[in-house]
């Protein structure tokens, strides 16, 4: 490229040309089991019938034994935190404010955590193995999404031990060892 | 399995955005400054083995048709990899492959990235019903997992920051690099703006344009080159899944894996003292002392020490300087920046690697990881065969 070509600042070299994709999202047995669940505001789980480890949201399978998960086990509203984020970075068109917390949580009766927001909280004090429960959209909100859990907010009860974190059973955690 | 060695690294000029070249031109760039190293022409090479990170980025899909023509290969096998972020290191052993199988005696392996092009939040967050859309991007994804190391560790808070000063400073010596940062400081990083808590921004890795290119030889055709052949003494690859049930996200198992199997094959049983020095993928300045105890240049739970002790730093004279180029941290062609550590651990002990030459190096490991840190890929490169 000779020297007369170059491009200088005042120049456009570029243009952005957005390109739309729409498609339908093929959901699958287990997903389709787990939404229509979520569309009545429960969230299931579905245990591996190898290690006994209950998965959610189930994509069907368990990756570590390689095999169908096929038992629906319902899962609590509560949850407990095993790490998270705080969000400052600003995100165009993104409809949550930042600051904001995103965080791993691991609803009781699961042994695996999901992402989600986090609100009605003090983010300083936010903190691995805090619990919290889901707050819910108003039921006519209701779609197949997890997005009808609108976030999570923090509950007065004793945190959870780190060892125990992922393994808190569907009857909850009051600080019981 | 035939011996292969490295005879031509091309990298180009990494920015935020190369304006004076398209995305041919840019991997042109790099493959001819690979040839140009090796001493040869478009002619010696039998086959390509290109890679990039998601075609969504730049929303080209199938590249590698449209760049046949640049790369020379009209007419010739052309090979297209595709691991994610790791790809720059899954690509170059994919072409090493091919000429320890004895298939080809001699290929150009090409990555790169347009990042000024592309749109990587966009395209690594489409929505999905059974997830929240919370665009929160590769470092929302990557922070939670580095409070994590943070709490079981006990690192102390200002570790992160370290690396970040630590790598810039090795870049400054890199004129190649994307961010040039000679005059940086801890403060300077501690006071730049909060991302994801706990990155903040100086401590994440910048957006680039760039390629990166290598010939790869077999052992007849590379003790032909005008350079000494950087002899390839193992190579791996491991993957796990992202989401299963008592996943160690801190300290995957797939790349301790990766690690053992790359180091068995070089014959190396303690890293930290028989290397002489490691490029590694390192995106988020926490991620230093992570892949310390990952690829065991340290128990679980010191990585820590080896960074906040100087042992990784070529300023502070360490025993184990790790990403002396600048690595990750000072330019990220993200498809590319994989096989940027790899051809960075070759220039290592080929003894050309300029003002962040380690001095007497002669094994290194090259080391990329991609993905929710589901794929690994490793190799060691040494001037003894
Ligand atoms: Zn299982």
């Amino acid at each position: 490229m000779s020297e007369e070509t170059t491009s200088s600042e005042d120049d456009i070299t570029a243009i952005e040309t957005p390109v739309y994709l729409t498609y339908n999202f093929t959901a699958g047995e287990a997903t389709t089991r787990f939404l229509h669940q979520v569309r009545k505001g429960k969230v299931m789980g579905q245990r591996c019938p190898g290690c006994g480890n209950v998965y959610a949201p189930a994509r069907g399978s368990c990756a570590a034994c390689g095999l169908p998960t096929s038992e629906e086990v319902e899962l609590g509203n509560k949850a407990t935190v095993q790490s998270f984020t705080i969000v400052w970075i600003p995100i165009p068109n993104n409809p949550i404010q930042p600051p904001y917390i995103v965080a791993n949580l691991v609803p009781d009766g699961a042994n695996i955590s999901f992402i989600h927001l986090m609100s009605e909280c003090d983010n300083d004090s936010v903190h691995i193995g805090q619990r919290v429960e889901a707050v819910w959209k108003p039921e006519e909100e209701w779609d197949y999404a997890m997005d009808n859990i609108r976030y999570f907010r923090p509950l007065d009860e004793p945190d959870v031990p780190i060892e125990m974190i992922g393994k808190v059973p569907l009857s909850g955690w009051e600080g019981k060892a | 399995m035939q011996y292969a060695a490295v005879t031509g690294i091309g990298q180009t000029q990494y920015k935020a955005r190369r304006g004076d070249v398209s995305i041919a031109g840019l991997v042109h760039e790099a493959a001819q400054n690979a040839l140009d190293d090796a001493g040869l022409g478009w002619d010696a090479i039998e086959a390509v083995i290109i890679g990039k990170a998601p075609d969504m980025f730049e929303g080209v899909i199938m590249p590698e048709v449209y760049l046949a023509d640049a790369l020379g290969c009209s007419g010739k096998p052309m090979l297209r990899v595709h691991t994610a972020g790791s790809v720059g290191g899954s690509t170059a052993l994919v072409a090493a492959s091919h000429v320890q199988s004895g298939t080809f005696r001699r290929v150009l392996t090409v990555t790169f990235e347009k990042q000024s092009e592309s749109n990587a939040m966009w395209a690594l967050s489409n929505p999905q019903p059974f997830s929240p859309h919370l665009n929160a991007g590769a470092g929302g994804y990557f922070a939670p997992i580095m409070r994590e190391y943070m709490r079981r560790s006990g690192a102390p808070w200002d570790t992160g920051i370290k690396v970040a000063v630590k790598d810039r400073l090795h870049g400054s010596r890199n004129p190649l690099n994307h961010l040039q940062m000679p005059e940086i400081t801890m403060q300077e990083v501690e006071e730049s703006p909060m991302l994801w808590d706990p990155i903040r921004f100086l401590e994440s890795c910048p957006s680039s344009d760039g390629a990166c290119a290598m010939v790869i030889a077999d052992e007849g055709l590379a003790k032909e080159g005008p350079k000494a052949p950087v002899w390839i003494r193992g190579g791996a690859m491991r993957s796990e899944p992202t989401m299963y049930a008592g996943r160690d996200e801190v300290n995957p198992q797939a790349g301790r894996d990766c690690a053992a199997d790359v180091y068995a094959q070089a014959g190396i049983d303690d890293p930290r003292k028989q290397l002489d020095c490691a490029e590694v993928y390192v995106p988020f300045s926490w991620y230093e002392p992570m892949w310390l105890e990952n690829l065991g240049f340290a128990e679980e739970g010191e990585g820590w020490k080896l960074t906040m002790d100087g042992a990784t730093s070529l300023d502070e004279g360490g025993d184990i300087p790790w990403n002396c180029s600048g690595g990750v941290l000072c330019s990220n062609p993200i498809g590319a920046s994989g096989m940027i550590r790899f051809a960075e651990a070759a220039r290592q002990v080929r003894g050309d690697a300029g003002a962040h030459q380690v001095v007497g190096a002669r094994t290194a490991l090259g080391h990329a990881y991609g993905g929710g840190a589901q794929f690994y890929a490793m190799w060691v490169v040494s001037v003894d065969k």
